[in-house]
């Protein structure tokens, strides 16, 4: 069905259950039970679940597939925002024009950074990409401040001429889809429970379901497997009479649009975009969601993204108060002193607990949350012989060390 | 004429700067072939190193001065630091006042231990692994330890002067000929790039001159040769990656004066020297030196009101647009060995 075999179907009705009941699994603690702070079923995280959800699938197309590590892959969503607002200032509040032009316009960047930046590869490349977000970044401060209005960040304004909405009333109309706002919703009461649907949240887990079955799609076709050529063995590729860059360009213009399109719907829940989404942390924060969850796995990315975000969520909101009543339980002393230590992960630390995970990550689980759930399940089964899902990259030849070891 | 001399003279002390960094970026890619996204960092915690010494310093605690009174009549309190009251007041004054150069002496062990725990307990286990891991565990290092900064010295900028003999300018025009008032330089920024020519000299003659050199210049070529030949390539090279610890510390002891530290000051001077590495050539000692001046002088080149009003915005980006046409045109870099990192 949908040209995916059975396996593939399989996950992709798991990732639509579990997007399609989000608002049930998330909120699994009543509202009135202390543990009510660890519920994630609310809007507003939700929808950055599944923005950063396709952010990152699109960053896993270029890197999970190719190999190539682009540190700059924020520029991309920066620009999607920015064009975004932008279509918002002067056509419509309707989200579609803003979230195609966010889509194209990060294209159009992508294929002309990309076209650089792969004259090189490996940390060449690496490094160009960063240099290229660094520029777009220290641009949006400095000369372009008249597009991107600088630091205070660009958001529709009461003379925004938005030339198919006609000429507006006292307020600024609220962004919508055909009418409908993003914030459009209604909550359901149940026991103790209270589950919010929210039609920005549908909206964008729709698209990122879409994205998802299109990067399902790439993983599995011929063009799928020129990409993971070009990781594999580049020179061989050219032995055979293939030229690797069209492919790769065009993999890294594909994970650009995916960038683009996560800007263009975080500016469609949110219409303010800042040039601090460009900055290298949020390329970094990427990266993190890929490899956290399985670079090179289709469900990695989501995976990844989802954890991050969650435990941004919860970390960075707690504080000294709430840490005090978790380690209530140890003598005085020593509670003192958990709390002391405990505080430099949470709230403003998050940062810190962000760079740590990174390490453990990288250094223990360099397959990521996929990897590990194989290990784990193949302790179960011990006795048939160790099976390697596809997308596993071992089973392709590495690639070769530097020359100067 | 003397415009042309002021730019060059402000693109040195950054150009030092960025030379000093892209030097240890280098050391550590040529000997063990990693690219260290952490070199940043440890710009930042020499610079943190003076912040320390100056604190330590300037410690003090209050006490009553009896010969003297506020304005109601009452004993003075004064605080009187420590470093005073136990080795007299000139001595004391003398140690705050140089407390900049003074971290030198303390910032030398620590970024040495810093660099070889470093290179001990971690990079040690990545040799064998791809560069994109390599990449990614010292950027979670880099973030790791910028927060550790964060926690310990708060967000905010920390001043540190410099000592009192170096405040202030001095008219360098009229040393050159020129009339005065042209050509203004502060007298740190001097010092900076003295301190910064002997540093690079010291490494070079060090790599020139002693056995120790030459045996890690020959494993920069051929690692394996020089570990048949029966010597501990590996223990010689994880001392380089102290040294380059060490070199990016010093840089950014002395860089305190002229901008504050702050914790993330690091991170900015990275993407920077990556791209002067670049522009450099990958593994090229005296590449990443020559590059790093240059960009240093183009920068401030570009910085010119004249050339802003030009180009607006030239100076943001005109690293990045130097270190793109660089590879465009010769994506080896200006001074790239053949052979190194050409994939």
């Amino acid at each position: 069905m949908l040209g995916l075999n059975r396996k593939d179907l399989t996950l992709f009705l798991v990732v639509l259950g579990l997007v399609v009941f989000a608002p049930f699994l998330l909120n699994p603690f009543p509202d009135a039970s202390g543990l009510a702070r660890f519920n994630a079923g609310y809007p507003d995280l939700m929808q950055r679940f599944v923005i950063f959800g396709i952010f990152a699938i699109g960053f896993n197309i270029l890197f999970g597939l190719t190999g190539y590590l682009s540190f700059g892959h924020a520029a991309f969503l920066g620009i999607g925002s920015y064009a975004g607002v932008w279509m918002m200032k002067l056509l419509t509040v309707n989200i579609v024009p803003a979230i195609i032009a966010s889509t194209v316009i990060a294209g159009l960047a992508s294929l002309v950074i990309g076209f650089i930046c792969l004259r090189r590869s490996g940390i060449y490349f690496s490094i160009l990409t960063l240099a290229f977000a660094q520029m777009s970044f220290a641009l949006a401060y400095s000369v372009l401040t008249p597009i991107t209005a600088g630091e205070s960040g660009l958001q529709l304004s009461l003379s925004d001429p938005r030339i198919l909405d006609g000429a507006a009333g006292n307020s600024i109309p609220a962004v919508n889809f055909f009418g409908i706002t993003m914030r459009d919703g209604f909550d359901w009461a149940m026991g103790g429970w209270v589950f919010t649907f929210n039609f920005g949240y549908y909206f964008c887990a729709t698209l990122m379901l879409v994205a998802f079955y299109l990067s399902i799609r790439i993983f599995r076709s011929p063009f799928g497997m020129m990409l993971r050529a070009v990781k594999s063995n580049q020179q061989r590729m050219n032995y055979t009479g293939l030229n690797p860059k069209p492919y790769t360009l065009a993999a890294f213009v594909i994970s650009g649009m995916y960038a683009g399109l996560a800007g263009g719907l975080m500016v469609a829940v949110d219409p303010l975009a800042g040039a601090d989404r460009m900055f290298w942390t949020a390329s970094g924060e990427v990266v993190l969601m890929t490899i956290l969850g399985g670079a090179g796995t289709l469900i990695g990315p989501v995976l990844g993204a989802g954890m991050i975000k969650y435990f941004e969520n919860i970390f960075s909101r707690l504080n000294e108060r709430d840490l005090n009543a978790m380690f209530d339980f140890l003598p005085d002393g020593l509670q003192g002193a958990a709390v002391a230590v405990a505080q430099m992960f949470v709230g403003d630390g998050w940062l810190l607990t962000l760079g740590l995970m990174f390490m453990l990550v990288v250094i223990f689980l360099p397959g990521g949350l996929v990897e590990g759930g194989q290990r784990i399940a193949r302790l179960f089964r011990r006795k048939r012989p160790a099976r390697r899902g596809p997308d596993s990259d071992r089973r392709s030849p590495q690639p070769s060390p530097h020359p100067g070891e | 004429m003397d415009a042309i001399i002021l730019q060059v003279l402000n693109g040195l002390d950054k150009g030092s700067a960025y030379a000093l960094i892209a030097l240890g970026l280098t050391l550590i890619f040529g000997t063990l072939g990693v690219v260290n996204f952490a070199h940043g960092v440890l710009f930042a915690l020499g610079a943190f190193c003076a912040v320390t010494l100056q604190a330590f310093f300037s410690a003090s605690f209050s006490t009553v001065d009896e010969s003297r009174t506020d304005f109601l009549g009452n004993p003075l309190k004064v605080e009187v630091p420590y470093v005073e009251a136990w080795f007299g007041e000139t001595v004391g004054g003398v140690l705050i006042d140089w407390s900049v150069p003074l971290a030198i002496l303390l910032a030398i062990p620590v970024m040495a231990v810093v660099g070889i725990v470093m290179e001990r307990g971690l990079i040690k286990h990545f040799y064998k692994r791809p560069h994109a891991d390599q990449i990614l565990v010292t950027f979670g290092l880099a973030i790791v330890l910028q927060q550790i900064i964060k926690y310990f010295f708060g967000a905010n900028p920390i001043p540190v002067p410099a000592p009192d003999a170096f405040r202030g300018s001095f008219d360098f025009g009229v040393m050159l000929g020129f009339d005065p008032f042209t050509i203004i330089y502060p007298y740190w920024r001097l010092v900076y790039f003295g301190f910064a020519a002997v540093i690079i000299g010291g490494i070079f003659a060090f790599l020139r001159f002693t056995t120790f050199g030459m045996v890690v210049r020959a494993g920069m070529a051929d690692r394996e040769t020089v570990g048949l030949l029966g010597i501990n390539i590996d223990r010689r090279f994880t001392i380089m990656f102290g040294l380059a610890a060490v070199v990016a510390g010093l840089a950014g002891v002395m860089y305190a004066p002229i901008v504050a530290p702050n914790y993330d000051m690091g991170m900015n001077f990275l993407v920077l020297s990556f791209v002067v590495v670049v522009v450099g050539g990958m593994g090229s000692l005296p590449g990443a030196v020559l590059a790093g001046f240059l960009l240093g002088i183009i920068e401030s080149f570009a910085s010119m009101g004249a050339v802003i009003a030009l180009i607006p915005g030239i100076n943001q980006v005109i690293i990045y647009l130097v270190a793109i046409i660089v590879l465009l045109v010769r994506p080896r870099g200006l001074m790239g060995r053949k052979g190194v990192m050409e994939d």
